[in-house]
């Protein structure tokens, strides 16, 4: 029965991964922004869940909590201090690309100075040391309980952004900015609130990182942001939702080839993603932007 | 529209008379950076360094050939790079290829590798940048396969120890920094690089004025693929011995990226200056503390584009206009 394993576990995968790719999305539909140091926020989010748990005893979950706050805040003036003159610059997509690339090096560089180049971990026992039964299959409690939380966090992105004022504002400057602009959205509030919810989001997907792909690294903060391109490539850029359904297809085409072919395992994920590019450019369930 | 095709059609004319000083220009722009790095050659002893840092400019301009003058940022750029150390290293073990023509055969591989992935210019903006990401790690994790390991010898890696020769590998880098500062030098004057900019600044008005925009893009992507599979094979030979994660190191597609910017894309001289300023303090700095480096290296990125978004070489146009 290991289809059926491989099968629960890229579903419980995939759902981490969507959580994982979330907030790049958000900022990205938002402010046509590529934020490549959503990785090293997945990094810190992982050391400060490790710094709570050995100090204090935090249990990771309250961890999810704590870091929502501060990641809100820091999300805010980033948009303010750097976001918002790159978005007025010649070419956002671009110059954003290359600036938080060199955001995301400062951000490497006083991890590996304020936490050196270890690996940093937690015991996966916090969630229970013994594996739950599903269809016969033995998984990790901690599993289970990333792809919870990730779950949870669409549910509530859901409900922020077609139930309340704040999340009707933020789809308008998705869909149109001048349109937006023109009846009365404050561009600038929206996208700051958007950038911090989506730091918020890669902070709580670090903490999970620790039980899903292993300890957190000061350096791994760039093959996190790659992934979670793929991820949100699969789903749709700027199309928070179709995210979900990418991360459940990455997670899939990655347990299936790990169990079957594991020394495909690296390559498959990519391959998938090429293949959908060139067939469907707009990913599963994204918007048209093809051109000439 | 038209005043596009009356200056795509000056533009033409101009190539046939133009004016000395120009030619003069040129030609030094092409000869007197190698020329540089001979002579630096016999000043400074760190071969290795001066020979990476031409790999660099050579990896800049390519960059620039696509960057600055279509506007598609290839993300994967090092795929190429890839592809070219590996189509010399392959050549070498399987057809005992002289080492001249498996340098060749090195640019030829990447420029392969870009004809396999030109429909990847039907994306574009962060599509095509991402894209481009994913297309250099499927190369990447395809040749680092441990299936693959009679072919490519998988994760081992490749040793060119029997052809190594550090001396001629030297020569060969500062034939290619001619031939990269050559490329950009005709694009920039060229029909054809008159062409990139109209696709660039309004495809559709270029397509009505008789530019065809497909064949552009893709010959300015297959240039700037060959000018990266050269930069690979010649690096490849230098250093004789390394591994697949080496070469495909994302990081050398975003040194490329950021040494361009810095000097300023879409002009001749600018990702030299880039290349040459910013790899020279990367040494400077980094040979002491790596983190210290990095932090300074991220902060100047995020400067560079905040407060100098058009490269080094806007500052002096800037200043010229002010005094006139």
């Amino acid at each position: 029965m290991l289809w059926l394993f491989a099968l629960i576990a890229g579903v419980l995968f995939g759902l981490y991964y969507g959580l994982a790719a979330l907030g790049l999305n958000l900022i990205f539909g938002v402010m046509r922004m590529v934020n490549l140091a959503h990785g090293d926020v997945i990094m810190l989010g992982g050391f400060a869940a490790v710094l709570l748990f050995d100090r204090f005893g935090v249990n990771p979950l309250v961890t999810v909590l704590l870091v929502i706050p501060p990641s809100l805040l820091v999300g805010y003036l980033t948009y303010y201090l750097l976001g918002r003159r790159v978005q007025r610059s010649r070419d956002p997509e671009m110059m954003s690309l290359v600036m938080f690339f060199g955001v995301s090096q400062v951000i490497e560089a006083v991890a590996v100075i304020a936490f050196g180049n270890n690996e940093a971990s937690i015991t996966s026992a916090v969630f229970g040391a013994r594996p739950f039964s599903i269809a016969g299959q033995g998984v990790p409690g901690a599993w289970l309980v990333s792809a919870g939380v990730g779950l949870v966090a669409l549910l509530l992105l859901f409900l922020y952004l077609y139930r309340t004022s704040l999340g009707r504002a933020t789809r308008a400057i998705m869909s149109s900015p001048d349109e937006a602009r023109a009846v009365g959205v404050n561009p600038d509030r929206i996208s700051a609130l958007t950038f911090g919810i989506g730091v918020g989001l890669a902070a709580i997907a670090g903490i999970l990182s620790l039980f899903m792909i292993g300890g957190t690294t000061p350096s791994e903060g760039v093959d996190l942001t790659v992934t979670a391109f793929a991820v949100i490539v699969l789903g749709g850029l700027g199309s928070p939702m179709g995210t979900f359904l990418g991360g459940i297809v990455f997670g899939l085409a990655l347990m299936f080839t790990q169990t079957f072919a594991p020394a495909w395992s690296g390559f498959a994920p990519f391959a998938i993603l090429l293949a959908i590019m060139l067939l469907r450019p707009t990913g599963l369930l994204g918007r048209t932007v093809r051109s000439v | 529209m038209s005043s596009i095709a009356q200056r795509l059609r000056a533009g033409a004319g101009a190539v046939g008379r133009r004016p000395r000083r120009q030619v003069v220009g040129d030609v030094l722009l092409v000869v007197v950076p190698p020329a540089g790095f001979l002579v630096a050659s016999l000043v400074y002893n760190n071969q290795l360094l001066l020979l990476t840092m031409m790999v660099y400019v050579a990896l800049a301009q390519g960059l620039n050939v696509i960057f600055g003058f279509t506007g598609y940022l290839p993300f994967g750029y090092v795929g190429f790079f890839g592809a070219g150390a590996y189509g010399t290293a392959l050549s070498v073990h399987f057809l005992h290829a002289p080492i001249a023509l498996a340098i060749l055969l090195g640019g030829l591989a990447g420029l392969l590798v870009a004809a396999l992935l030109s429909p990847l210019l039907r994306l574009t903006g962060a599509y095509f940048a991402i894209a481009s990401l994913a297309a250099a790690e499927a190369l990447y994790y395809l040749i680092s396969n441990p299936q693959l390991t009679a072919v490519t010898n998988g994760p081992y890696g490749v040793n060119l120890a029997s052809v190594y020769n550090s001396g001629a590998a030297y020569l060969a880098a500062v034939v290619l920094v001619g031939v990269a500062m050559l490329c950009v030098v005709w694009v920039r004057r060229s029909h054809f690089g008159m062409a990139l900019r109209a696709i660039r600044a309004d495809p559709l008005a270029a397509r009505l004025a008789g530019v065809n925009v497909v064949r552009a893009r893709t010959i300015a992507w297959l240039i700037s693929a060959t000018l990266a599979g050269l930069a690979g094979a010649i690096y490849a030979w230098a250093v004789s011995v390394f591994y697949p994660e080496a070469v495909f190191d994302l990081s050398i597609s975003v040194f490329a990226i950021v040494f361009a910017l810095f000097g300023g894309v879409g002009t001749v001289l600018g990702p030299l200056l880039g290349a040459v300023i910013l790899y020279g303090v990367y040494n400077y700095i980094g040979v002491s503390q790596p983190q210290d480096f990095q932090l300074i290296y991220g902060v100047l990125i995020v400067l560079i584009v905040l407060f100098l978004p058009n490269g080094l070489l806007s500052i002096r146009l800037r200043r010229l206009w002010r005094g006139r």
